[in-house]
């Protein structure tokens, strides 16, 4: 039987998610409510006795200090609404997993017993507020119908002593496990139509190499020797479908391009990633030579690069953009952890240093009406940053850099960008710790969590699919802690050598964990039936391909299997026995004494068809802006700080823990006052040494209005020039590209798809050249080719985006710099050459116009500058350091100063420049290579002989009166502004 | 006097400061550092009598699921060493009534109220008579903040300590007393041994953001009688470099950091006192 055990605050103690939840009500949904309160609730099946109960209630489920608890009856009373929010029938309840555990331990159970808690929250609103608000309270803050039920009770109606009767959530499936056979052997519309109805997303051209795969004799021939028949089984097709997504394919980016330029000329692309992405890894290392330090890149989960000589660096960055766009909580959620295990999976497994987020919305102040289901921007913003910081948090890696990105074009899906980095013994017990090899009869581990319908075809589900006791097979919702507790395992398991090789279970599940594993030795045997399940009832295809969170696949020496099984036991993590590796040149997988799957690996991983597309680039022109220059430049500087994309995003930063683990070097905020505008990450991962890991992002999909070459290449040098700012240098640092795009094929759907096209094949061609300028080798990466949004008529695309993201090493911690001014009388410096570059700036943006004149970047001079600002951060000569984005020289000025405490006196006839006529446009030209930097008086002659081959001016000094003065190139003074001021201007307009 | 200080810092299940609080005890001396998951000590692989010095590191045991530290301390309370019918939790007890140091901090310190070790008011340690629960903010937030000492305090972790600077990171760390009563005894027996201040460690305050969680009375940490069993929601192994400071580049620190005091004070105070 089922009891409820509700526990709320005792009078007088103060409810904060109450008290938040009631401030979320007026700031987002604009209506008052005289207070909310909380209940949690705890839903308990199983065998009880009333004095289990109790002590259940009294002991793990309620602190004695501040809370009550009700047993089978209900708390609240006298209220206006009551809205209870429960999980739908298998959605991942972390709290009740917790709960249950709790639970057996004090009443000294099995985990066998049948005990199961299932978690709810109620929120007790008295106001004046109507049923129609509180039904908007409901959807539009407090659940997401998605995974969450909710429940509206009225005040009027409540009777506490009838209460609330207990519901159960669980999953109930009563099929049985099948496996279908599909004749392929049809029409072309019917193939389609397999491939739409199974959600496979494979065109006809790829369904017919399936098909003729079937029609070869040998291959028949085989097949029925394991008893199967010539007609593909699901567990076949999902798998292939699985393997040959655009997801893990990456078609597109491998695909055979067309290129027409805005004179005609043709170019033929054989694989945008092999061409522009890979080859400049390979010809960066050809030059290192035997210097090279790059050990695995786009081989594995994540690139590795030699930190010294006893240490591996691992970085990866991952998006998860669609998962958010439905479920911002747990798509944020999952995005994070999912990535945590890319460099965990990396060779012999690496341990987790840092991660680093960056976002990109639509205004959470949006005020227009709302496509159909669109969540609004501010909903999305605090689901996605609290996801973010459970995720990052609960598993103890410092989130050290980021960034938010605004765009209406986001409207229509958000950007997730998750990144981990992580850090690995070169070698352990003789064996070197970046590369993977399995042998034949090594076992087929899984270890983590279990195997439900979570994130079954997540990306392409619709909402029709979902019912009441069907679980949810869209989003998910990661659970950090069982994640940490595999991963310390895993750890000590890896120093013992227990396992050969580790790889995650992300994207497509065990089928392309396994799938990809077996490629190792050429084939696996894997038995279905053996995975663990979170319910029963799961069909073999879905057990092969669920995406459920939390889990490593692993091969293990069957000498190792014991002590790698008994350890898991012993540290709590479940581990399970799949099947065995082989050699046999197929991926065989069955369920019980059945096969039901034969496929020659081969095929799964090389049959796919190479796609062909074509791009057109036509140069697009747009009006030039005539607004005229503005007479309060003061004005302008302050309207420009509180930019959504320029102003200070500290409430967000404050949330992610960006210190565990020791090694924090150069936060997030900095400053007299710690609150200024880090350019990038410091940190120190080994605390017994000196030697630190730079972090750093760079990205400007504004600039993509006008050619994505240019985006690229300033995403690029952004990425590159706040990695110098710190301290880091070009002598070892390592890229990732990661591009979010849209929909670049031409389709009916897409009218203007070669010209999307042709932006990627520009924004890959910039890649090529500058990291290869720059000697900065892209080690590994993402693609992310769907970003839009269609229902009915609307359509919104988000502008194309390519995250650049740099891990770099800085010799010594000790050297690094930060960006705000230290000392009145030091010298403010401008290095790098200011021009008339304003096209697609946020100036430009704020006078509503794009214009045509995008930064471009000058690599040889940008390379030039960047190797001696290193040299001069080196020999210890710069006070402060921060480099100009966003906003230009203006914004850059005033965030050095007040960011140090202090005013500064500067004269913009003296900032290097070329082209300029307006003091508007010196101020905030986004010209790239540029730098603001303060120095001391008698570092001066040292400074400018390091500087010497460079362009860089002198334009005036910090100084103890809290002004910023700025001289106009008339000799007038344009800017006389507070500092307190404008960092008001800066801090106010993200401040919740 | 000890021949070997041995510290032990408990892991597993969410913690995640365990690296850094091993390092500062290294740091401050300790001869032995082990960091020891919490598995080891229920399967009776490890004993905390090998040791003097028990750390409890911040994290989020069990995803803090049920309120700070809750299926922590649980845990600590119901579950029973392997093969031995002995209860972790008279472990726990033992190594009190030893008279040995145990620091937790911040996750810590919440398992350990949750517990009733802190604060142990006539020597019962298995009372709860306060809490942590949830900042006023609603919300998790990693900043620095100032730190007055009460030199009247037993504390052995802060002797010779005036005011200190150390990041806290933590959602719920807003301290409640069961009563007055309680409340009143904190301070009367100077079981309060650390208050959030403002920026000259001048004394307690309560307005955001120097007092970052509305902790009743400002109060960040507190001891038991004896001084010996401490807890406190700031992170003293966050700062144990001048290079974790938050303003270390545009200011004059010492080498090292203030945080790592507190160890010291715990090592010297072992190998000067524990037999």
């Amino acid at each position: 039987m089922a009891h409820r055990i509700e526990v709320g605050f005792k009078q007088g103690i103060k409810d904060a998610l109450g008290e938040k939840t009631a401030r979320k009500i007026v700031e987002n949904l604009n209506l008052t409510v005289d207070g909310v309160t909380t209940i949690e609730v705890y839903t308990i099946e199983g065998d009880l006795t009333d004095n289990q109960l109790e002590q259940i209630a009294r002991g793990p489920l309620s602190d004695p200090v501040i809370q009550h608890y009700v047993i089978d009856r209900s708390l609240a009373d006298d209220f206006t609404w009551m809205i209870e929010v429960g999980f739908r029938p298998g959605v991942t309840d972390n709290v009740g997993k917790t709960a249950r555990e709790a639970i057996e331990l004090l009443i000294g159970t099995s985990s066998n017993a049948g005990i199961e808690v299932y978690t709810s929250r109620q929120y007790v609103i008295r106001g004046n507020i109507t049923r129609a608000e509180a039904a908007r309270i409901a959807s539009g803050l407090l659940a997401n119908d998605l995974i969450q039920r909710y429940e509206i009770i009225s005040g009027t109606d409540w009777d506490p002593a009838e209460g609330i009767k207990p519901y159960i959530p669980r999953v109930i499936i009563e099929d049985e496990p099948v496996t279908e056979e599909i004749d392929l052997n049809v029409e072309d519309t019917e193939l389609q139509n397999i491939s739409n109805t199974r959600v496979l997303a494979l065109t006809v051209e790829e369904m017919k190499v399936i098909q003729s795969y079937l029609q070869d004799e040998s291959v028949i021939a085989e097949r029925r020797h394991v008893g199967l028949s010539d007609k593909v089984t699901d567990v076949e097709l999902e798998s292939l479908a699985q393997t040959w997504s655009e997801h893990c394919k990456h078609k597109i980016f491998n695909s055979m391009i067309t290129y027409e330029n805005e004179g005609g000329e043709r170019t033929e692309i054989d694989s945008l990633f092999k061409s522009y992405i890979k080859n400049s890894t390979k010809e960066i290392r050809e030059e290192l030579g035997e210097n090279d330090w790059c050990l695995s890149v786009f081989v594995d989960n994540a690139g590795v690069i030699k930190f010294n000589d006893d240490y591996n660096l691992v970085f990866k960055v991952e998006t998860h953009n669609s998962p958010s766009a439905l479920d911002p909580y747990g798509g944020a959620l999952t995005g994070i952890v999912g990535v945590n295990r890319d460099p965990f999976g990396t060779g012999k497994g690496a341990k987790l240093i840092f991660n680093t987020d960056i976002f990109c919305f639509a205004s959470p102040f949006h005020s227009a009406p709302l496509p159909p289901r669109i969540l609004h921007p501010r909903r999305i913003y605090d689901g996605v940053r609290e996801g973010v910081e459970h995720g990052g948090n609960k598993s103890g890696i410092p989130t050290v850099n980021g960034c938010i990105v605004f765009d209406e074009r986001y409207l229509g899906k958000p950007l997730v960008y998750c990144g981990t980095g992580g850090i690995m013994p070169a070698c352990i017990l003789g064996e070197l710790t970046h590369t993977k090899a399995i042998r034949t009869g090594d076992l087929i581990v899984m270890t983590g969590g279990r195997i439900g319908k979570d994130g079954i075809h997540g990306a392409t589900f619709s909402s029709e699919e979902l019912h009441e006791g069907s679980p949810v097979t869209a989003v998910q919702i990661g659970d950090p802690i069982t994640q940490k507790k595999m991963t310390d395992f895993l750890l000590i398991a890896r120093d013992r050598g227990l396992y050969r090789a580790i790889t995650d279970n992300g994207a497509g599940g065990l089928s392309s964990s396994v799938g990809e594993m077996a490629t190792l030795c050429g084939g696996c045997e894997l038995d279905l039936s053996k995975a663990p399940l979170k319910y029963a009832g799961l069909q073999p295809w879905e057990i092969l391909i669920s995406e459920a969170q939390e889990r490593m696949s692993l091969a293990v020496d069957p000498g190792k299997i014991n002590a790698f099984l008994s350890l898991a036991e012993k540290m709590g993590v479940e581990a399970t026995v799949l099947g065995t590796f082989t050699g046999s040149g197929k991926f065989h997988v069955c369920y019980r004494d059945k096969t039901v799957a034969y496929l020659d690996m081969s095929f799964l991983h090389e049959g796919l068809p190479t796609m062909k597309l074509r791009a057109k680039w036509e140069p697009p022109t747009h009006d030039e802006p005539d607004f005229p220059e503005p007479d309060d430049m003061g004005g302008a500087l302050r309207a420009m700080l509180s930019r959504l994309n320029i102003c200070s995003k500290e409430s967000v930063v404050r949330q992610y823990d960006h210190e565990v683990q020791g090694g924090s070097i150069i936060k997030p905020l900095v400053g007299v006052v710690n609150d200024g505008p880090s350019d990038a990450a410091v940190i120190r991962p080994v605390l017994e040494s000196y030697e630190g890991v730079v972090v750093a992002n760079g990205i400007c999909p504004r600039y993509s209005d006008i050619d994505t070459y240019h985006m690229a290449a300033c995403a690029i040098d952004e990425a590159i020039r706040n990695a110098v700012a710190v301290g880091g240098s070009l002598e070892r640092m390592a890229g990732i590209d990661n591009f979010c795009w849209c929909d670049p094929v031409q389709s009916e759907k897409t009218p203007d798809g070669r010209y999307k096209l042709a932006q990627l094949v520009r924004a890959n061609q910039a890649l090529y050249q500058y990291t290869k300028l720059f000697g900065v080798p892209c080690i590994s990466g993402k693609d992310s080719m769907k970003n839009d949004y269609i229902i009915g008529d609307t359509k919104i695309s988000i502008p194309p985006t390519l995250l650049f993201s740099v891990m770099g090493k800085i010799d010594d911690v000790r050297k690094a710099v930060t960006i705000d001014a230290k000392k009145p009388g030091d010298l403010v410096y401008v290095l790098g050459l200011t021009s008339d570059e304003l096209g697609g700036s946020e100036w430009f943006a704020l006078n509503g116009s794009i214009g045509n004149r995008v930064p471009v970047v000058d690599g040889e001079r940008a390379k030039r500058l960047y190797l001696a600002l290193s040299r001069a951060i080196d020999e210890r000569l710069v006070a402060s350091c921060h480099d100009c984005s966003d906003g230009g020289l203006g914004v850059a000025l005033a965030e050095t100063a007040f960011s140090g405490g202090f005013g500064m006196s500067v004269d913009l006839a003296c900032v290097p420049s070329v082209g300029i006529d307006r003091d508007d446009y010196c101020l905030f030209s986004e010209s790239q290579s540029r730098f603001v930097v303060t120095i001391r008086p008698e570092a001066q002659d040292a400074f400018e002989r390091v500087m010497r081959d460079n362009v860089f001016g002198l334009i005036g000094g910090i100084t103890q009166k809290r002004r910023m003065t700025v001289k106009g190139r008339q000799g007038n003074v344009i800017i006389h502004e507070d500092i307190d001021d404008l960092k008001k201007a800066w801090q106010v307009p993200l401040n919740f | 006097m000890v021949k070997k200080v041995k510290s032990i810092v408990i892991t597993g299940n969410g913690t995640n400061c365990e690296v850094e609080m091993a390092h500062a005890c290294r740091l401050a001396g300790s001869d032995d550092v082990d960091i020891v998951h919490i598995s080891q000590l229920l399967f009776g692989e490890k004993r905390l009598e090998d040791y003097h010095f028990l750390n409890l590191p911040g994290g989020f045991l069990d995803g803090d699921d049920m309120g700070g530290a809750k299926a922590g301390a649980n845990r600590i309370l119901h579950a029973t060493v392997k093969n031995s019918g002995e209860k972790l939790h008279e472990q726990f007890m033992r190594f009190i009534n030893d008279g040995k140091l145990i620091l937790g901090v911040c996750n810590g310190f919440q398992l350990m109220v949750k517990l009733g070790l802190l604060p142990a008011f006539d020597g019962e340690y298995d009372s709860q008579s306060v809490t942590l629960t949830f900042n006023d903010s609603g919300r998790f937030e990693d900043r620095w903040v100032y730190l007055t000492i009460n030199k009247k305090s037993p504390c052995v972790f802060t002797r010779d300590l005036g005011g200190v600077y150390l990041p806290v990171r933590h959602g719920e760390g807003k301290l409640v007393a069961r009563n007055d009563a309680v409340l009143k005894r904190l301070h009367v027996r100077n079981h309060i041994v650390m208050q959030y201040s403002d920026h000259a460690c001048r004394g307690p305050v309560m307005n955001y953001p120097e007092n970052p969680n509305g902790s009743i009375d400002a109060i960040a940490g507190i001891c038991d009688e004896s001084g010996r069993i401490f807890g406190l929601m700031p992170h003293p192994e966050a700062y144990f470099h001048y290079t974790n400071h938050p303003r270390w580049t545009r200011e004059e620190l010492p080498e090292e950091g203030m945080g790592l005091r507190i160890f010291r004070n715990a090592v010297d105070f072992i190998r000067r006192e524990i037999a």
